[in-house]
């Protein structure tokens, strides 16, 4: 089944052209991996998904994005509960300056939670499915920022899986961590995929070929290939992909 | 190459006159706060802090004075605060760039480098004539709130600006609204900047003596109503100096105007200090 379709996507910055013509359908509790050079709209795409790039006065798109069949860019489409179902870890760890605790409560608190008891136990159930807890469990109410920063990156994760979203988007949620991190991070990736459909944006082959199941190769804003990622890392179909997974570019 | 000084010896240079300029700022600090203290000590007792002025202030205490500038202080920070905050929000928050943002940072730029006095006739125009505050400590207070505000808006307005914008899209991603977004992650994350530009503010109003001199009449009493005149320290001193009434309780009013502005910066710093630790986790 697919969760998310994407149909014809043109994306501008004002009168730059990010994104073109981009079709691309995304599979239920699958993880995605988004490949390609620096700057050929990865990014831009998957802001396109939570709908990130709103924030972007100069942003404009044509083409429809259908998440459960349904047009998130509908004028009904409520954004606040669009990206509570859309979560997304960024490239780099940003936890809110409060405590641990708090970090993965607020989360809970904005969308109308108060009862403590529940909030402690989701806090909890969402630490441990991002596997930190046991890392954090006696300093619950210590702040956020004294972690290093892998812990931090799977405290976002924590804060993100929290709100119970169906996709999680991750934009390159490892280059700014060390390789042990990084390990530890693509195991929760391999556990989340269960429960949630995945869409990571990643410069490193061997990363998109250990976590994924689906590949979309990006190259300056068009998808130049996409499929299982076995098939395109094992035989592309263009030369490009070819080039770039071989490493003659990018 | 011939060069007159090599860098390493112009490094050495710089260095020293760096070092000797700020050495020099402490000094000037020092010997201002240090003269006033030791010129005022002679006639501080618990007499002169606790007690009432006889005699328009030739002898006695200052109790009064020290109500009133704590009081009329107070009033302006509780009015100015919310205003101050409530613009540098919107204009760091809402209100993008453009020509009406423009102008109100022009406003109060403006506005911060008017002349104290000038803030004093326009408080005795309109609150104390046109509203009919009468010279009072809310006509006190409205005015240095007014003067007030451009330092509590600008500092807040920094402050809310340098925020990791990385904490506000983090927030906005998990569903938050722009509202609890500001509210729940930029101010706490923005508050030692603006707590520090509110006690710049105060540090303003406390000390000013201009502005009030107009507004806040000249009672020798403990104002109690928001609509009794108030004599705060910096006017009571400029009454004791230009008419001649007391240098020695001129000095004595001077220095503990000082101490208490210390006590302010030295306790608001370090709740400010203590705040910034527990929040970075330092």
């Amino acid at each position: 089944m697919d969760r998310i379709e994407v149909q014809d996507l043109n994306v501008y910055f004002d009168d730059l052209h990010v994104l073109k013509d981009v079709n691309l359908n995304i599979k239920n509790n699958m993880v995605t991996a988004l490949i390609g050079p620096s700057g050929c709209g990865k990014s831009t795409f998957i802001r396109t998904l939570n709908r990130m790039n709103d924030l972007i006065d100069t942003f404009h798109k044509t083409g429809t994005v259908l998440l459960d069949e349904e047009d998130i860019y509908d004028p009904k489409v409520d954004v606040v509960d669009l990206r509570k179902r859309v979560g997304m870890v960024f490239q780099k760890p940003n936890p809110f300056p409060k405590s641990i605790f708090d970090n993965v409560a607020y989360g809970l608190q904005i969308h109308g939670i108060t009862d403590k008891r529940m909030l402690k136990e989701k806090v909890e159930e969402s630490l441990k499915a991002a596997a930190l807890w046991d890392e954090v469990k006696n300093k619950l109410d210590k702040s956020a920022m004294g972690l290093s920063g892998g812990q931090q990156q799977r405290l976002c994760i924590a804060r993100t899986i929290a709100v119970e979203p169906e996709v999680i988007l991750m934009d390159e949620p490892c280059s700014a961590l060390d390789p042990i991190s990084t390990t530890k991070i693509e195991d929760l990736i391999h556990r989340l995929k269960r429960d949630y459909t995945i869409i990571i944006v990643t410069h490193n082959m061997q990363q998109a070929t250990r976590v994924s199941k689906c590949t979309a190769f990006f190259l300056n804003g068009e998808i130049i290939e996409s499929g299982s990622t076995d098939k395109i890392f094992i035989e592309p179909c263009d030369q490009r992909t070819e080039d770039y997974i071989t490493g003659r570019f990018g | 190459m011939n060069r007159i000084i090599s860098p390493k010896n112009a490094q050495k240079i710089m260095k020293t006159i760096f070092w000797a300029s700020g050495i020099l700022a402490i000094l000037i600090l020092l010997v201002i706060i240090g003269y006033i203290i030791i010129k005022g000590l002679p006639v501080m007792s618990l007499e002169f802090i606790f007690g009432e002025p006889i005699d328009s202030g030739r002898s006695g205490g200052i109790f009064p004075m020290i109500v009133s500038s704590i009081y009329v202080t107070l009033v302006a920070v509780l009015v100015a605060t919310p205003l101050g905050v409530g613009a540098a929000i919107y204009l760091a928050e809402y209100a993008g760039e453009n020509n009406l943002v423009r102008a109100i940072r022009f406003g109060t730029e403006t506005l911060a480098s008017i002349p104290s006095i000038i803030f004093g006739l326009f408080g005795l125009s309109f609150f104390v004539i046109f509203l009919g505050m009468g010279w009072s400590v809310l006509s006190g207070a409205l005015t240095l709130a007014i003067m007030a505000l451009p330092t509590i808006l600008a500092t807040a307005e920094v402050s809310i600006e340098s925020v990791n914008k990385s904490y506000g899209e983090g927030s906005l991603a998990l569903g938050a609204t722009k509202w609890q977004t500001v509210y729940r992650v930029v101010l706490p994350a923005a508050l030692p900047g603006i707590t520090t530009g509110v006690i710049l503010g105060m540090g303003r109003a406390v000390a000013e003596a201009a502005a009030i001199l107009y507004t806040v009449g000249a009672a020798l009493s403990i104002p109690i109503s928001l609509f009794d005149p108030a004599r705060p320290l910096p006017l009571h001193l400029y009454m004791l100096a230009t008419e001649g009434i007391s240098l020695e309780n001129a000095y004595g009013t001077a220095a503990v105007l000082v101490i208490l502005i210390l006590l302010i910066t030295i306790i608001s710093n370090s709740l400010v200090d203590r705040y910034s630790k527990k929040m970075m986790g330092r």
